[in-house]
């Protein structure tokens, strides 16, 4: 007993290797789910204020029931209530299945869905350190190229849904959103490859390390407390070219409008999901939005610091600083993601919808093209720097 | 890796594997191929080959099958599903498949380099730097063959995909 | 014959797009500042704020029986509102009125009832046809109920909201 105790504080043996992974992977998938709903809160507030309406502005928290004389503070809390009452709402809707549809993959196309967003979450730095364990669940040598295959993955689950359904709007929505994604992927992987050139590494936690001395990959030296060198400055503008292609091509990979060709509702009815209802249409909704948070960290992480801010301290130090610097640093890295969130909103309130031959001709002819020709200036500055 | 893993994925491959051949809807067939190289990439990654698993996925799993899905939804075979199996074809079959398998066997077993215990890694190993010094280092020729082949290939696909050829 | 739609041309600016894209984030997020300075006021806070004021007076809210200076129900129970009711809403179940009472010249009235409210379409044809203006469509229109059964306006439900209404048709009044 005592020889297990002294293994569970012990950084070296594989049974603190275990109880840490799972704390983190428990805290992460808590934590990101909570975003989830509170983003499709902030969605559906945000999108109203900005067409001059309210929104959900009710759903409290009814403590008043629970007696003991509380108050229920609705007009404080109010709509804050609504996305716990979406999620109870959705579990106790009947969870019906049409007839005519293909039981087996329509069952497993929506744990498909969700599965590969929620996988990828695991080899981002979503902090620093605490004490001496890493903030990322799996530190692996070629943490964007994982990304990108599990998101790959995910585009299974749509395919099956859509044609599982057995039905037409469904399958065009499938269709839609696969050669969708299949073009955006390319222009994705090509877009990084000018920051893997600059950096000399695959390794997100080491990517980040490099942004933490030498300042974000967007705003190069200055959060690093220093003015930038000739070679930053000339690596800057490809950094630039490629956080736009990335950033649109992140749109285009999550389906967020202007690009959410696969669910248009004013051509498709609902896309991919039209059969679906209760929980599993839950659970497409909860893959979309998980994706926009990977795909956010992604980018954070990529361009942005991570969760690094100028002037916070990483949590490597021993004891309760380390602690508390490395929860600060969670805390910089989420509320980093949130705006990045927010953003995405602004954008699907602001923007039409493309047409469909705009959006193959932006992938293919545009993005592609530019992130090929991008890789080249890179690795011309880069030799010339050197 | 423990050998556990080893043999669970690698009956993972090899069973979803045979379920590609045996299952009559092409549908299925498709996503067991996909299983099976999820179960391939697997072994990748307990060779320390992280680099090799990932493209695995996002190329084969990930773009490849996810093409071959679309064509096969999209054609919406019955015809493979009706086809009976008729004896002579399946000891046919049967009789190649038991010829390789035993052909494989005899090399396997008089491979004497295959014996030698592989020397252990690094602890830190950089397998996609390696991958990229390997390819554009010793084996840049055959690259930059292969890449003007993918171009013709290519070229190839557009021209004869363009209906009017003056 | 094929209609070609004359395509506008586009200056560079306007082919990148991103100019746009910053054009129409100046507009929704003017309109998010506006609304978040609480400078917008759109919205009526319904069951709180009401317009109950402005209704016009020809509004067609739910049916009611009005009564008449004596309190007594100026309905006949004729069953011609009964009758004309589009959706069927309205049940009347005539009643004699007995020869010592004071208005035992009206013959008849309603011993019960009721309209349905779930199925009511707030016509007015019933107010249209009542012979004795018996019926009026009030201006009350937010008629919720937590069962079929409560949504069925039984008599003295429709004469409590009806109230008292003197009115013109006075015919069987004994004084005129």
């Amino acid at each position: 007993m005592n020889a297990i105790l002294h293994d569970l504080a012990d950084p070296n043996s594989i049974l603190f290797m275990i109880w840490t992974t799972l704390a983190k992977s428990a805290g992460l998938l808590g934590v990101v789910l909570g975003m989830v709903s509170y983003t499709v809160y902030a969605e559906r507030r945000v999108s109203s204020l900005m067409q001059d309406r309210l929104g959900p502005n009710r759903t409290g928290f009814p403590i008043s029931l629970l007696g003991f004389g509380l108050k229920d503070w609705s007009p404080i809390l109010g709509g804050l209530g609504q996305p716990i009452a979406d999620a109870v709402k959705l579990l106790l809707k009947e969870d019906f299945t049409p007839a005519y549809v293909k039981k087996f993959y329509y069952w497993i196309a929506p744990a498909l869905g969700i599965a590969a967003a929620i996988i990828s979450l695991a080899v981002i730095p979503f902090g620093s350190k605490i004490g001496t364990v890493d903030m990322v669940i799996a530190n692996i040598d070629i943490g964007p190229l994982f990304i990108f295959a599990i998101s790959s993955l995910g585009v299974y689950g749509i395919v099956l849904a859509g044609w599982s359904a057995n039905s037409k709007y469904p399958f065009l929505g499938a269709i839609r959103s696969t050669s969708q994604l299949i073009s955006y992927e390319l222009a994705l992987g090509l877009s990084v490859v000018p920051l893997f050139l600059i950096i000399g590494k695959l390794n997100l936690v080491e990517i980040v390390h490099y942004q933490v001395q030498n300042g974000w990959m967007l705003l190069p030296g200055l959060t690093a407390g220093k003015l930038p060198t000739l070679s930053q400055v000339l690596c800057w503008i490809p950094v630039l070219i490629s956080f736009l292609v990335f950033t649109i091509a992140m749109f285009a990979e999550t389906n967020r409008l202007p690009f959410d060709l696969p669910e248009a509702e004013t051509e498709l009815v609902g896309g991919y999901h039209t059969e679906y209802s209760s929980m599993k249409f839950a659970l497409f909704f909860l893959g979309e939005y998980t994706a926009m948070i990977t795909g956010s960290s992604l980018i954070i992480t990529l361009f942005l610091g991570a969760w690094h801010f100028p002037g916070i301290p990483d949590g490597s130090m021993s004891g309760w600083p380390g602690v508390l610097w490395g929860l600060v640093n969670i805390g910089v890295f989420f509320t980093k993601v949130f705006a990045f969130l927010i953003f995405f909103i602004f954008i699907r309130w602001t923007l039409p919808r493309f047409r469909y031959d705009q959006l193959m001709k932006l992938g293919w002819i545009w993005l592609f093209e530019i992130a090929l020709v991008n890789i080249f200036l890179t690795a011309l500055i880069v030799a010339f720097v050197h | 890796m423990s050998p556990i893993l080893f043999w669970i994925f690698a009956a993972l491959m090899l069973g979803f594997g045979a379920a590609t051949l045996v299952n009559r809807n092409p549908v299925a067939s498709a996503l067991s191929l996909v299983v099976s190289l999820l179960g391939l990439s697997a072994l990748f990654f307990s060779l320390d080959a992280y680099f090799i698993g990932v493209i695995q996925i996002l190329v084969y799993a990930g773009a490849v099958m996810v093409l071959f899905l679309f064509i096969i939804m999209l054609l919406d075979l019955k015809a493979e599903q009706r086809r009976q199996i008729s004896l002579p074809v399946l000891l046919g079959g049967v009789a190649v498949t038991a010829l390789f398998v035993t052909q494989i066997a005899l090399v396997v077993r008089t491979f004497q380099v295959g014996n030698k215990p592989f020397p252990s890694l690094a602890a830190k190993f950089d397998d996609a730097s390696n991958i990229g010094n390997m390819l554009f280092s010793h084996y840049n020729l055959p690259f930059q063959v292969i890449g003007v082949l993918i171009l013709v290939a290519s070229i190839g696909v557009v021209v004869l995909s363009k209906r009017e050829l003056n | 014959m094929a209609y070609q739609v004359p395509r506008p041309k586009l200056t560079f600016a306007e082919k990148i797009y991103l100019p746009s894209v910053i054009a129409g984030l100046k507009i929704t997020l003017g309109h998010l500042w506006r609304m978040l300075r609480g400078k917008t006021h759109v919205c009526m806070q319904y069951p709180e704020e009401k317009w109950d004021s402005h209704l016009p007076p020809h509004y067609r809210g739910a049916p009611t029986l009005v009564s008449d200076e004596f309190g007594r129900t100026r309905c006949v129970a004729c069953q011609l509102c009964e009758f004309i009711c589009p959706p069927r809403a309205i049940r009347i179940k005539p009643g004699e009125i007995p020869a010592e009472n004071k208005f035992a010249k009206v013959e008849k009235f309603p011993e019960e009832f009721q309209i349905d409210m779930i199925r009511c379409i707030y016509c007015g044809l019933c107010e249209e046809v009542c012979p004795e203006q018996a019926i009026f469509l009030k201006k009350e229109y937010a008629i919720t109920g937590t069962s079929r059964a409560a949504m069925m306006h039984q008599k003295e439900k429709l004469i409590e909201m009806g109230g008292i209404q003197p009115g013109v048709v006075n015919k069987w009044n004994e004084k005129k």
